[in-house]
């Protein structure tokens, strides 16, 4: 019964069935399986394999990001029952995510926004024209590990500086990691504002948060 | 001494893509988009033109829903051809539809620095260096603001980058990076200086404005309202989108040219129902995302296609139409970026894009590279004699010359030969040279491409400004920096 039920999860993600997903989840939670059961031998060797076949040049982009909204969706069925039975979803880290102040490109942020939380990290997407400090307090508030800043316009990513002078003002550097992307955003840019990350492109950003987390 | 500027000038060739009825279809579609999903219009002053004409404006959201007739009437006050100026009259830029005008492209962040080859970011002097060089070309005939002047600051950014342009290029300049109300009006005031008066502007406008537009469906509240500066000026304004198949448009190429002509006809359409009879133009870059990375591609078949079709669209519309090509992802001067500059350049020349955007980059439009600068300039001009195609009469077919050479001879010696030698092409960049000739240094056009460059920006003296026009830009920037 579990094993057709695994193999189905494991189906919804990299079918990117996020209704499906969510249906065989609340299913998993009404015959009592152990959620960590449930996203280990369900739902994770579905991401598992989308990853895979990417690598390999099999599946693209737009599977990678369906697969990560189906995981998004079975997640949010299964968090009330982790909960309630006073256990934790293992997660990679958290991580507050937003387009900075004075900037409303979104595509390239949503798409490392989706990308991470397919990857197991929480991931609190702040949106666009994201004020500096609405950043630190989200990052204090959920205790974020990281906090990824996305700036289209070369006027508006200077402020990823800001934002980085703001952790040091609050006392939070040390305990946050900060990563930059976005078109005109160059590593030697991050280098400059003194960021711990940049990647070029989503897939690649993930890899960065991994490797801040020491679980690449 | 101002140079002449060579253009493709009403080509031979042609291209047949859409029929009536695709075009038809695309248009209606677009309409249908605007009316019922609507285009996001983040700005107070853009709301209002709307509302009151009629449109159905959410203020909560900013999206516009404009009925068909709204749309279609406004379009129709657009003039369908006016000039660009420049600085030097002689070099002013007919926008009438017989013409394809290249430009420098922009607005990139880093340089491949021309004397250690290092990547690093830009500064005002390159933007004061790329100037000279283009106002040096033959084939450039007007500036984008290439680089970023990274070492100013980013609220008046955009005002030392244009004064950059004209201190060092006769050439008209045509920005796209400048998207704030105050650094719009601080740009027309700019503007003013170098043509004289605001009348003397708004007849001959030395600068234009470009506006990126913010896909899928939306457009940002910066860009409208200095767009709507700029139109009121009488500078020609327009709005270009980038929409890509996959990531902000659809995976199909005909849904993504409807989501991409949505912003910019609605666009265009603001523009004139604020200032009826405002000159404008098309603008369009489109292409396809990467499949793997979901990057903005810049090259590849769709991004050809795009390359003709966002101009058969602007003709539909009969407006002008700054396109871009030459966007190649290639990361050094290579057979990448030869094979994609060439055929963008080529799509969007037979079909008469008036302007061209632009030579120059690599890394999709982010790396300036002088090299691929003036390799890009011999593409245009190879593009330009194809284009040209071949003339049939009497004196082309060289019937008598023929007759007297006759079987077995040769044609070097005959007068024929020498009255049209020289309408062929001499490449500056193509490497013809005998084996051993090459074997002796191994070096090749972009090597030569580097010096020429130099020797350009040592020795290049453009025509100087008026030291009174560059004081009076002191002092507007100076009033924005206080």
């Amino acid at each position: 019964m579990s094993k057709e039920l695994f193999d189905a999860m494991r189906q919804s993600i990299i079918d990117g069935d996020p209704e499906l997903a969510a249906e065989l989840a609340q299913k998993a939670v009404e015959l009592g399986i152990d959620p960590i059961e449930v996203l280990n031998q369900g739902f994770v060797p579905g991401v598992s394999y989308v990853g895979e076949q990417f690598g390999l040049g099999e599946m693209f982009l737009p599977e990678l990001v369906v697969a990560g909204e189906a995981m998004k969706a079975a997640v949010a069925v299964l968090e009330p029952e982790f909960t309630r039975r006073g256990t934790e979803r293992q997660i990679l880290g958290r991580v507050v995510i937003g387009t900075i102040e004075g900037d409303i490109h979104e595509i390239g942020k949503s798409l490392v926004a989706t990308m991470l939380s397919a990857s197991g990290f929480q991931v609190y997407d702040m949106g666009v024209d994201v004020p500096i400090m609405t950043f630190i307090e989200k990052a204090r508030e959920v205790k974020a590990d990281i906090i990824g800043i996305s700036a289209l316009l070369t006027t508006t990513m200077v402020r990823q500086k800001d934002v980085i002078e703001a952790l040091e003002d609050n006392g939070m550097r040390g305990q946050v990691k900060v990563m930059v992307g976005g078109a005109p955003v160059t590593q030697s840019w991050a280098k400059e504002i003194g960021a711990d990350g940049y990647s070029e492109d989503a897939v690649g950003a993930v890899v960065i948060a991994k490797t801040m987390m020491g679980a690449a | 001494m101002a140079g002449t500027i060579k253009a493709v000038e009403n080509p031979k060739l042609s291209l047949n893509m859409f029929s009536p009825e695709d075009i038809q279809r695309l248009h209606a579609a677009t309409l249908e988009v605007i009316e019922q999903t609507g285009i996001r219009f983040p700005s107070k002053r853009a709301q209002e033109i709307w509302a009151s004409c009629g449109a159905q404006v959410d203020a909560k959201t900013g999206i516009v829903k404009a009925p068909a007739h709204l749309i279609e009437s406004a379009l129709k006050k657009a003039p369908p051809a006016y000039s660009l100026a420049a600085r030097n009259q002689a070099q002013d830029l007919p926008l009438d539809g017989k013409h394809v005008w290249v430009g420098t492209d922009g607005c990139g962040v880093e340089i491949i620095d021309l004397y250690n080859g290092e990547r690093r970011r830009s500064k005002l002097q390159d933007v004061e260096e790329i100037a000279r060089v283009a106002d040096a070309s033959e084939q450039v005939a007007f500036h984008w603001v290439a680089l970023s002047a990274q070492d100013k600051p980013a609220h008046t950014r955009g005002l030392h980058e244009l004064g950059a342009v004209w201190r060092n290029s006769t050439k008209h300049v045509q920005t796209e990076s400048i998207y704030s109300v105050a650094e719009a009006k601080a740009a027309v005031e700019m503007a003013t200086a170098v043509a004289g008066s605001k009348e003397a502007l708004r007849k001959r406008p030395v600068l234009s404005l470009m506006q990126c537009t913010a896909p899928p469906l939306g457009h940002d509240g910066g860009s409208l309202d200095a767009a709507l500066i700029g139109a009121e000026a009488g500078l020609p304004v327009g709005f270009m989108t980038m929409a890509a198949c996959l990531t902000t448009g659809p995976a199909t190429l005909a849904g993504n040219l409807v989501v991409g002509n949505a912003e910019v006809i609605a666009g265009t359409a603001l523009i004139q129902l604020a200032f009826p009879g405002a000159p404008v133009f098309y603008a369009a870059a489109q292409t396809a995302s990467d499949l793997r990375s979901g990057a903005y591609t810049g090259g590849g078949p769709e991004d050809f296609l795009f390359g003709a079709a966002n101009g058969i669209l602007a003709d539909f519309y009969n407006i002008p139409i700054s396109m871009g090509s030459f966007a190649t992802g290639a990361k050094e001067p290579n057979w990448q970026a030869g094979l994609e500059n060439s055929l963008s350049t080529f799509m969007a020349s037979i079909v008469v894009s008036d302007m061209l955007l632009g030579v120059g980059f690599l890394h999709g439009s982010r790396i300036w590279s002088f090299e691929q600068m003036l390799m890009d300039c011999e593409i245009y001009e190879i593009v330009r004699r194809t284009l040209a195609g071949i003339e049939v009469n009497d004196e082309t077919l060289a019937l008598e010359t023929i007759k007297s050479v006759g079987p077995g001879g040769n044609f070097l010696s005959q007068k024929h030969t020498r009255a049209h030698m020289r309408e062929i092409f001499v490449p500056n960049y193509l490497d013809r040279r005998p084996y051993n000739m090459w074997e002796t240094k191994k070096d090749g056009p972009r090597d030569w491409a580097r010096e020429k460059a130099r020797k350009l920006v040592e020795t290049h003296q453009p025509d100087p400004l008026d030291p009174a026009i560059v004081r009076e830009f002191e002092r507007i920037i100076a009033a924005e920096e206080s």
